[in-house]
C-alpha cells in the first residue's frame, strides 16, 4: 500500500473515533462539574430531597425527578396507542402509496423545531386546560399532551419497520386458518413485532424524558412534587434550562448534577433500547 | 341449529370487533395528521401577516419588539454553515472508514456504540457540555465557534448515519469495475464510490442543517442569545428558534413572535422537504 493511502486511512480513522472522543468529553466534563455537589450533598440525599433552594444552599432534586416521569408516563399513555395504532394503520390497512404520503407527513412532524411545540402548546393547550379545569393551565397535562405529539414520530416510524418486517408466512398463515384480519393482526402480527415495538416505545421515552424548551414554555416550572395532572411541575431538563441562565458558583454546579442525573436515565434507556432484540424469533 | 347460531354469532362478533378496532387505527392515523396541520397551520395563520420584506431586512429593535429579523437569520446560516463545515468532512471520513476499511470487531463495535450514544444525547445535556468545554474551559466565550463545535458533535450521528448507508447502496461492481481497471483502493473510494453516494451523503447534511436551525437548548448557552450580527466566530449571536424562545417566553411581541415562529416552521419544512425528496430519488436509482 502506497504511504499517502496509510496516511488517508488514518485520517478516516480518526474522523470515526471523534464520535466517541465526544462522548467521552461530554461524560468527563458534566461529571467533573457535577459530581462535587453529589458528593456535598450526598447522592442519596440529592435525589430523595424534595426542596430545591439554591440561595440556602440546598439541592433536593426529587420533585424533578417525579416530574420528568410525570410528564414522560403521561405522553406514553397519550402517545403510544396513538403511535403503534398509527403504524398498524399505515402497515396493513392502507395501500403503499397513501402511505408514502402519510410517512412524509411524520416526517415533517419529525422535524418541527422542539420551540414551535412549545409555542403551540403555550399558546393553544395551556389556554385550553386553563378554561376548561379553571386553573393556572401550566401542568403535567399541559406538558404530557406536547410531548405525546413530539414523540409520535419516533413510535410510529419504529413501529412500522416493526410491523412490515414480519414475515409474509406468518400472515399468511394466520389468515389461511381463518382468523379475521383484526385477529391475524391482534394475535400474530403485533406479538411478532413486539421487540421492534418496545424499543421504539423506549426510544421516544428517551426524547420526552430529554426534551427541554417544549416542556419549559408550558409545565409551569415549580419545583415542587405535582399532587395531579393539573399542578404545575418541573422537569429534570427544565430544573437545567431555567436556571442556566443565571445560575454561578456552587448553584451552576448543582444544575450539572442535575445533568448527571438526566444523563443516566437518558444512558439507561438507550442501552434497555439496544437490549431488545431487533429481529423476529430472536 | 344451535350449533349453526353460535357460530354465525362469533362470526358476527368477530366483524364487529374487527370494526372497532380499525376504526381505532383509522382515528389514530387521523389524529397524527390532523396534529401536524393544526401545529403547522397555527403558526403559518397567526404570523403570515405580519411577514414582510421589511420584517426580513430589518434589524431588531428594543429586543425584538418592533423591528426585523435580519441579523437572525444571517446568525442562523453563519452557525449552521460552521457547523456543517466542520462536521460533514468528519461525518462523511468516519462513514467511509466504517464501511468501507472497518472490519468487524470490538473497534467498529466501540464507534457503532459511539455514534449511537451520541444520537441519544439530549441537546440541554450538549448545552451544558458546550458551555463548560467551550465557552468555560477553553475560553471560547458565547462564540459562534463555541455554538458551531457544539453542534457539530450534536449533527455528526445523522451525518454519519446516512452517509454509511448512501455509500453501503453503491453496487460492488461499480468498485469491482475501478479496482480491476487499476485504481486503488482510495482512487475508487474518491473517484468512484463517493460520487455515486452523492445524494444520500448530501441527505444527512441537509437534515443537520434542518436540526441546527431548529435547535434551543444546545445553542443558548454556547453561542449565547445576544442581538447584532457577529462579524466573526469569536462573536456571540441570536439563532431563529433561541429568538423565538425568548419573544415566547418574555411575551415582548406576539406578532414578531408568530412572523418569527412563521418563518422558522417554513424554513424548517423546507430543509425537510429536499432531504426527503433527495431519500426518494436516491431509493428509486
Amino acid at each position: 500500500m502506497k504511504a499517502y493511502e496509510r496516511v488517508i486511512q488514518l485520517i478516516l480513522f480518526l474522523s470515526a473515533t471523534i464520535a466517541i472522543l465526544g462522548v467521552v468529553l461530554i461524560t468527563y466534563f458534566i461529571i467533573n462539574e457535577g459530581y462535587p455537589v453529589i458528593e456535598k450533598v450526598g447522592l442519596l440525599k440529592f435525589i430523595t430531597g424534595r426542596k430545591w433552594a439554591p440561595t440556602q444552599g440546598i439541592y433536593g432534586i426529587y420533585p424533578m425527578i417525579i416530574g420528568s416521569l410525570a410528564v414522560t408516563s403521561g405522553a406514553l399513555i397519550l402517545g403510544v396507542p396513538v403511535g403503534i395504532g398509527c403504524a398498524v394503520f399505515l402497515a396493513e390497512l392502507v395501500n403503499p402509496r397513501i402511505a408514502r404520503i402519510i410517512k412524509s407527513g411524520i416526517d415533517l412532524l419529525a422535524g418541527i423545531p422542539s420551540v414551535i411545540y412549545g409555542l403551540y402548546g403555550l399558546t393553544v393547550i395551556v389556554p385550553f386546560i386553563r378554561k376548561v379545569f379553571n386553573n393556572q393551565g401550566f401542568s403535567v397535562l399541559a406538558g404530557s399532551i406536547v410531548l405525546a405529539i413530539m414523540i409520535l414520530p419516533t413510535i410510529i416510524n419504529v413501529s412500522e419497520s416493526a410491523i412490515r418486517s414480519v414475515p409474509k408466512d406468518y400472515r399468511e398463515a394466520s389468515l389461511s386458518l381463518g382468523s379475521s384480519h383484526w385477529q391475524s393482526i391482534k394475535n400474530v402480527i403485533v406479538p411478532a413485532a413486539r421487540s421492534g415495538i418496545i424499543a421504539g416505545v423506549i426510544l421516544g421515552m428517551g426524547r420526552a424524558i430529554g426534551e427541554t424548551m417544549a416542556v419549559i414554555m408550558i409545565a409551569g416550572n415549580s419545583p415542587l412534587v405535582p399532587k395531579s395532572i393539573l399542578s404545575s411541575v418541573r422537569t429534570l431538563t427544565g430544573n437545567i434550562g431555567i436556571e442556566m441562565g443565571y445560575a454561578g458558583g456552587e448553584h451552576q454546579k448543582a444544575l450539572f448534577a442535575t445533568g448527571i442525573v438526566l444523563f443516566v436515565f437518558i444512558m439507561l434507556l438507550n442501552l434497555s433500547a439496544n437490549l431488545v432484540p431487533k429481529k423476529v424469533g430472536e | 341449529m344451535s350449533d349453526i347460531n353460535n357460530t354465525s354469532n362469533s362470526v358476527i362478533r368477530i366483524r364487529k370487533n374487527e370494526r372497532i378496532a380499525f376504526a381505532f387505527l383509522w382515528t389514530s392515523a387521523i389524529i397524527t395528521i390532523i396534529v401536524l396541520i393544526v401545529i403547522v397551520g397555527n403558526v403559518v395563520i397567526n404570523g403570515i401577516g405580519h411577514l414582510s420584506l421589511e420584517f426580513l431586512t430589518q434589524e431588531p429593535a428594543e429586543m425584538g419588539k418592533e423591528g426585523g429579523i435580519f441579523s437572525i437569520i444571517i446568525t442562523t446560516i453563519y452557525l449552521a454553515l460552521f457547523s456543517l463545515v466542520i462536521a460533514a468532512p468528519i461525518g462523511i471520513c468516519a462513514a467511509i472508514f466504517l464501511t468501507e476499511y472497518a472490519k468487524e470487531g470490538p473497534v467498529i463495535k466501540l464507534i457503532r456504540f459511539g455514534t449511537e450514544s451520541l444520537a441519544g444525547i439530549p441537546s440541554i445535556i450538549f448545552g451544558l457540555f458546550g458551555y463548560v468545554f467551550f465557552v468555560v474551559f477553553l475560553k471560547f466565550r458565547y462564540s459562534i465557534l463555541s455554538g458551531g463545535l457544539t453542534l457539530t458533535l450534536m449533527i455528526l450521528p445523522t451525518i454519519i448515519r446516512t452517509a454509511e448507508e448512501a455509500i453501503i447502496m453503491v453496487p460492488r461492481s461499480y468498485r469491482e469495475g475501478s479496482l480491476a481497471l487499476g485504481a486503488t483502493k482510495w482512487q475508487t473510494i474518491y473517484k468512484v464510490v463517493l460520487p455515486a453516494a452523492i445524494p444520500g451523503i448530501l441527505t444527512g447534511v441537509i437534515l443537520g442543517i434542518g436540526r441546527v436551525a431548529g435547535e434551543t437548548a444546545a445553542v443558548i448557552y454556547t453561542a449565547g442569545s445576544s442581538l447584532g450580527l457577529p462579524n466573526s466566530v469569536w462573536r456571540p449571536g441570536r439563532t431563529m428558534a433561541v429568538h423565538l424562545y425568548i419573544l415566547a417566553s418574555e411575551g415582548l411581541s406576539k406578532n414578531n413572535m408568530y412572523a418569527t415562529a412563521t418563518v422558522l416552521i417554513i424554513t424548517v419544512l423546507i430543509i425537510n422537504f429536499t432531504a426527503n425528496r433527495l431519500i426518494k430519488r436516491l431509493i428509486k436509482a
